[in-house]
């Protein structure tokens, strides 16, 4: 037990829990804290708005599966990280967000910079607390940290009164800990494996539909394990792109509204359905009813709220999905069931995906989305990260840019926020300096958060920002293209600012690329620079993404590229 | 379907506004609540009745366990729950007889009388829902100026 001030408390305590870097913002309410930087080996990389601080947080978490810290002043600093706790919620990324508070005293008498942000956030958190006492913090940190990465993942906030900061206290670094009402994880019911390994046996049309939560609980080797052992083709969500290697042949990509057109096809032509870790959203589905009409559904899932949520399940495994799928190997291996050879079903998944492979009609032009994003496929090694913005640029990159080493795909996929890639390409690349980082962006997107070049630059984090420019907020007017009758209102971005020269002028490095050759040459000095590099690439405004089903309808209805 | 939730918790600031907004985040209304510390001081016992399908009231339920600050949520077979909510009613007094017909009505239903004005009475009324519900019916004849409710409180009966 030893004398410490809170603050001090605070950086122990993270420093216990590994953490090497902050991003974030100082400010009133967060000095005291920040002071400590001065003494404890914690690095701080300063950003130009808080909501980038959480944005990157969530990219670090995301990436190294454990939580990204950020850091915020009380008032206006504490609601400007918001969005970004609540994407990092939507997509269950761990994260531990720290904010400064009023002192204990000035609390609800509106002091300048307060805000209630315990109040304002509890729904979009996984756990919010506010310590009143600088000898809660050692435990309040342990706690938080657990929570932020067990079971499913999700935001944690810590809300700090200055007082609180300041004062001493006695302060005890517990390792062990009980949360009495937490219980992040399930074994599996090794029943219920077997139940669904027999579904899957005796369905004539299974399918495999990997989400987000294959890539959290880093599920690969079991997914790719049982995909070959049963011969069943994989789709995967939006977010669970990725997590089955997009070149292998059973792979057919992500279902949904911007989907594969032959994986919306074989989902909606599959019996059998065995779903790792997704919570079948909207997006993915296109409608609940029909969704679950014809099929049987096995759910795997870690948390059991999703069981039941959005789609009734036949039958349900809950747990971690790795664990489940293990299980599920095991027992196949020992039952010695190995399917070789390629049943019907198998034969005409191949033939649909040749089929669209052959014959999805893309943009003629030279630049192209589709051929701009295979080029970028082609030159990338495997292990480098993609994150990606929100919009055209985000469902092109879903369409059009293999995933070949899972879990090196990174999006903003549940709460959808614009300006989310680019910061959260710089936790990313924080958390993995070796492997080359890019932000897959569109220019409404980047504009959001382009400021976080700054940061890019300053703190010597060489991302690459591969900007899809259509001078659009081109998703919107592809929809007001589609069901508004061409009434373009607010989408034109009036070719401002310059991309080339607003990244000079942060010091980082602009190359615009017009035509294939230009864009070979700027990839590969990007990847062979040391400093951030914005790569903008002109493109069509009127390009739409396409296949599309449209929102409220079923897979089955896709809209095509005429 | 109308359900008996028993709920839990840590006795700590802030809880009570975590589950009613989950509530109200979710999509799911509350009937009634109530709330009161436990035999053990560091819990507190949230009684909430609502209204929904069995796949609402089960995705309810595992929202809720799924909070942190929650210890143990159930939904309770009201067969095998004793619950009762306290009423109480402020009734008018038109005629001379009315107050003894109130009487009559409130000892009908074991309530207690209170505040027995020229022009109003009290009824303190301990019973179920329905049973309040046929009570305030047949107290309307009179007329009700005000109702009081404290939301259930519910418990498993033993071996249930």
């Amino acid at each position: 037990m030893e004398n410490m001030t809170g603050a001090k408390a605070l950086m122990t305590a993270m420093e216990k829990e590994g953490v090497k870097e902050v991003f974030g913002l100082p400010g009133g309410a967060n000095l005291p804290m920040y002071d400590e930087f001065a003494r404890c080996n914690i690095r701080h990389i300063l950003v130009r708005h808080e909501q980038s601080a959480a944005h990157m947080a969530d990219g670090f978490g995301r990436v190294s599966r454990k939580p990204g810290v950020c850091f915020a002043t009380s008032g206006p600093g504490a609601t400007n990280i918001l969005t970004g706790i609540a994407t990092a919620q939507a997509d269950s990324a761990p994260m531990v967000a720290v904010t400064g508070q009023v002192p204990v005293a000035m609390i609800g008498r509106d002091a300048f910079q307060e805000s209630d942000i315990i109040g304002m956030a509890n729904p979009v958190v996984k756990y919010a607390y506010q310590p009143r006492t600088a000898s809660e913090i050692p435990e309040a940190v342990k706690k938080g940290f657990f929570i932020a990465e067990s079971g499913r993942p999700g935001p944690v906030l810590i809300d700090i009164p200055k007082d609180v900061q300041t004062n001493e206290g006695k302060m005890v670094f517990l390792n062990e800990f009980k949360i009495r009402g937490y219980h992040p994880w399930t074994d599996p019911d090794i029943v219920n494996v077997e139940k669904a390994i027999n579904m899957l046996l005796h369905s004539q049309k299974p399918v495999i539909l990997a989400g987000g939560g294959a890539i959290i609980s880093s599920a690969f080797a079991e997914l790719q394990a049982v995909a070959e052992l049963l011969m069943i083709p994989v789709v995967t969500t939006f977010k669970g792109k990725g997590a089955f290697p997009e070149n292998h042949p059973l792979s057919l990509g992500p279902i949904g509204m911007h989907g594969h057109a032959e994986a919306n096809k074989i989902m909606i032509e599959a019996d059998c359905v065995l779903a790792i870790g997704t919570r079948f959203s909207d997006r993915s589905v296109g409608t609940f009813e029909e969704f679950e009409r014809r099929l049987k559904i096995i759910h795997m899932d870690v948390d059991p709220a999703e069981i039941g949520k959005n789609q009734t399940a036949m039958v349900a495994v809950v747990g971690d999905v790795r664990a489940s799928l293990r299980i599920m190997v095991k027992m196949l291996t020992q039952k010695a069931i190995k399917r070789t050879d390629e049943t019907a079903w198998v034969k005409h998944v191949k033939e649909i995906k040749a089929y669209w492979k052959e014959n999805l009609k893309i943009h003629p032009g030279e630049m192209g989305a589709a051929k701009v994003l295979r080029k970028l496929r082609e030159i990338l090694p495997h292990n480098s990260i993609i994150t990606t913005e929100v919009g055209q640029h985000q469902m092109w990159a879903s369409l059009f840019y293999d995933v070949i080493q899972p879990g090196t795909f990174f999006s903003s996929t549940g709460l959808g926020t614009m300006g989310w890639g680019f910061p959260a390409s710089i936790g990313a690349k924080v958390a993995k300096p070796d492997v080359p980082v890019v932000d897959i962006a569109g220019d409404g997107s980047f504009n959001m958060t382009e400021n976080s070049l700054a940061t890019a630059v300053l703190e010597d984090i060489p991302v690459i920002v591969f900007l899809l420019n259509n001078f659009t907020l081109g998703m919107v007017a592809q929809w007001q293209r589609t069901f508004y009758d061409r009434r373009m209102i607010g989408v034109d971005q009036g070719h401002c600012p310059d991309y080339v020269k607003l990244a000079e002028s942060y010091g980082a490095q602009g190359i615009r690329a017009q035509s294939m050759a230009e864009l070979e040459k700027a990839i590969k000095t990007a990847l062979s620079s040391d400093v951030a590099t914005v790569i903008d690439i002109p493109i069509d405004p009127e390009e739409d993404v396409l296949p599309f089903v449209a929102p409220g309808t079923s897979l089955s209805k896709m809209i095509l590229p005429s | 379907m109308w359900s008996i939730l028993s709920i839990l918790v840590e006795n700590k600031p802030g809880i009570l506004f975590k589950v009613t907004h989950l509530f109200r985040s979710r999509n799911f209304n509350i009937d009634s609540i109530s709330v009161g510390i436990t035999e053990n001081p560091e819990y507190s016992r949230m009684t909430i009745t609502t209204y929904g399908d069995k796949k609402q009231v089960d995705q309810i339920v595992k929202q809720l366990d799924k909070m942190i600050d929650t210890i143990e949520v159930k939904q309770l077979d009201e067969y095998k729950t004793v619950y009762r909510e306290l009423c109480i009613f402020k009734i008018k007094l038109s005629n001379a007889s009315d107050s003894m017909e109130v009487n009559k009505l409130a000892n009908a239903y074991g309530g207690k009388v209170h505040d027995v004005k020229k022009d109003s009475i009290m009824v303190e009324l301990t019973a179920t829902p329905d049973q309040i519900k046929a009570f305030e019916e047949l107290a309307g004849q009179f007329g009700i100026i005000d109702v009081a409710r404290t939301g259930v409180a519910a418990l498993e009966r033993s071996g249930a």
